[in-house]
């Protein structure tokens, strides 16, 4: 089993391999997630261009395949809580991640949409300020983006 | 799912309209999308997880006697909690007294449970990394009164002295800085930073007010109970502390319960 | 451990949609304590959604998702009775799995 799960490992370790994985039965979904490695690279970033990088593209295109629909507010009266939501019609969108420009970090989230999986998320961020947002979206191995100014009333970060 | 209320903000379409421009236009359209942002909030309410959490704590036997709360009478008998909020407070005879949903989960954990008062009583308000059991029960209780007409009773004589006491208390100036609730909370649109302020002596904001708490609150990551929301405005008017479950803290939230009569009951809800 | 989270998954249509609420600090590590100190980064990293021993939704998320955190999506495939699984692990190694049954639209 140890020697399965390293040979799976070194297959990659990406998402797809995993799931692979554990439809295979070779992983419990728990290991599967432990092993999952959390790309600290990327959430380290302290731009649109280098999180693009470190998320593994060159860089990526604003398209209007990638939107913010509803509820993603003009004015957050919070910033501690900020809901945005992404849409992509995009064919063949694998992730949708969001990021915030003027974050000390780049990267708030990245969400893996499988195949049979709408692409679409809903969630909630922080913004110490106002700032511009991306929704940036990989589909067949490259990226896309939308960009949107949401204003903020009360800083997200300080307590 | 709750609908926020429109917004009584003048004061805040002041402030905002300094920070976003000024001129009629951008005023309302800044009211229009804190509204929207406000709306955004209602799904997904993270109050939820400390009402499942409240429901947990209802049904499982605790504290020395190894009993649940499910005998505990909030005033439509022994274990109904469905609708009990929107009729407290009110007189309870096995305690003598007014008795309002806070003070009422610690006479049960008390003379169900085997908790003394103190233990009972040691974390009534979360703060960071340490929820509170008790908001987590105000959280659930309150819940099942979801869409139900706030309906408090001034039957008995020591209700309406419950009320009248609550009624002198809003309006009793004092402190270092001579204040009273109503001083804040006695005439349209006053606020605080950014912050509108309901005129509690209006049925319409009465209404809205006392039927929005508990909330979650944004800004503290916390469920914050009715009993939370008494106190926090005493510390704010510089007075004495306002000790949980007291009288005084009963007979305020007998004269605002009872002034939201009529109104359906929307919380626990959110705010900023 | 952590607390329970708040799982609902529901038809809708074809489709199964997904709400989730976790209970959790989401400290950025940025926030200083009443004494002045640094309050350490204390986050979920690592989310994955199961259905039928597929993975419907995973993510990576850093310290910006907010305190008690929300997600709302949709997949296709799932039927009333069927189970969908939330586990998440956080940047201490602890972690929590839920799972619902899809009730009817």
């Amino acid at each position: 089993m140890n020697s399965v799960r390293r040979e799976v490992l070194k297959a990659g370790g990406g998402v797809t391999v995993m799931a692979l994985a554990v439809s295979a039965g070779l992983l419990r979904p728990e290991e599967a997630l432990a092993q999952a490695a959390w790309n600290k690279a990327a959430f380290e970033t302290r731009s649109f261009a280098d999180t693009v990088k470190a998320l593994g593209g060159a860089a990526a295109v604003e398209n209007p395949g990638v939107r913010f629909a509803s509820p993603t507010p003009e004015i957050a009266e919070n910033g501690a809580l900020v809901p945005v939501t992404v849409t992509s019609s995009i064919p063949k969108t694998e992730s949708i991640a969001i990021l915030v420009e003027k974050n000390p970090n780049t990267l708030a989230a990245n969400f893996v949409v499988p195949n049979g999986t709408e692409p679409f998320i809903s969630t909630r961020v922080k913004m110490g300020q106002t700032s511009d947002i991306y929704a940036l979206v990989k589909a067949d191995g490259r990226y896309y983006y939308a960009k949107k100014e949401i204003k903020v009333t009360i800083g997200g970060c300080g307590g | 799912m709750t609908r926020p209320h429109k917004p009584v903000v003048a004061a805040l379409l002041f402030a905002a309209g300094l920070l976003f421009g000024t001129g009629a236009h951008s005023q309302d359209s800044t009211a229009k999308a804190l509204q929207e942002y406000r709306d955004a909030l209602q799904d997904g309410n993270p109050a939820e997880l400390w009402e499942i959490k409240g429901e947990d704590m209802w049904q499982q036997p605790r504290g020395p006697n190894k009993v649940s709360m499910e005998k505990c009478d909030l005033g439509l008998g022994p274990g109904v909690v469905k609708g009990a909020y929107a009729r407290l407070p009110k007189y309870f005879k096995d305690t003598d007294r007014v008795d309002d949903l806070e003070s009422r989960l610690v006479h049960c954990m008390v003379s169900l449970q085997g908790y003394t008062r103190a233990e009972a009583t040691r974390r009534v308000f979360g703060g960071p990394g340490a929820a509170a059991d008790m908001e987590a029960l105000v959280a659930y209780v309150s819940s099942q009164s979801k869409g139900v007409k706030m309906n408090v009773a001034l039957a008995h004589p020591r209700e309406r002295e419950a009320y009248q006491m609550g009624q002198k208390l809003f309006y009793y100036r004092g402190g270092p800085h001579d204040f009273a609730c109503a001083t804040c909370h006695g005439e349209d649109n006053k606020r605080i930073r950014l912050q509108d302020l309901p005129n509690l002596t209006s049925k319409k904001d009465a209404q809205r007010a006392y039927t929005t708490w508990p909330a979650y609150r944004v800004s503290q990551g916390e469920l914050r109970s009715f009993q939370w929301r008494l106190y926090d405005c005493f510390r704010q008017q510089r007075f004495p502390e306002l000790l949980f479950g007291s009288d005084a803290s009963v007979a305020l939230t007998m004269f605002l319960a009872r002034n939201a009569n009529g109104a359906a009951f929307a919380a626990p809800a959110i705010k900023r | 451990m952590g607390e329970p989270m708040r799982i609902r998954a529901q038809m809708a249509g074809d489709k199964v949609e997904v709400r989730v609420l976790m209970s959790h600090e989401m400290e950025t590590g940025q926030r200083k304590d009443g004494g002045g100190n640094i309050v350490p980064a204390w986050f979920i990293q690592n989310i994955a959604v199961m259905h039928g021993g597929q993975t419907v939704l995973s993510a990576q998320w850093g310290p910006a998702v907010a305190k008690n955190p929300f997600m709302h999506f949709r997949f296709a495939g799932g039927r009333v009775g069927e189970k969908v699984s939330v586990t998440w692990t956080d940047n201490r190694g602890d972690k929590r799995t839920d799972e619902v049954a899809i009730t009817a639209g």
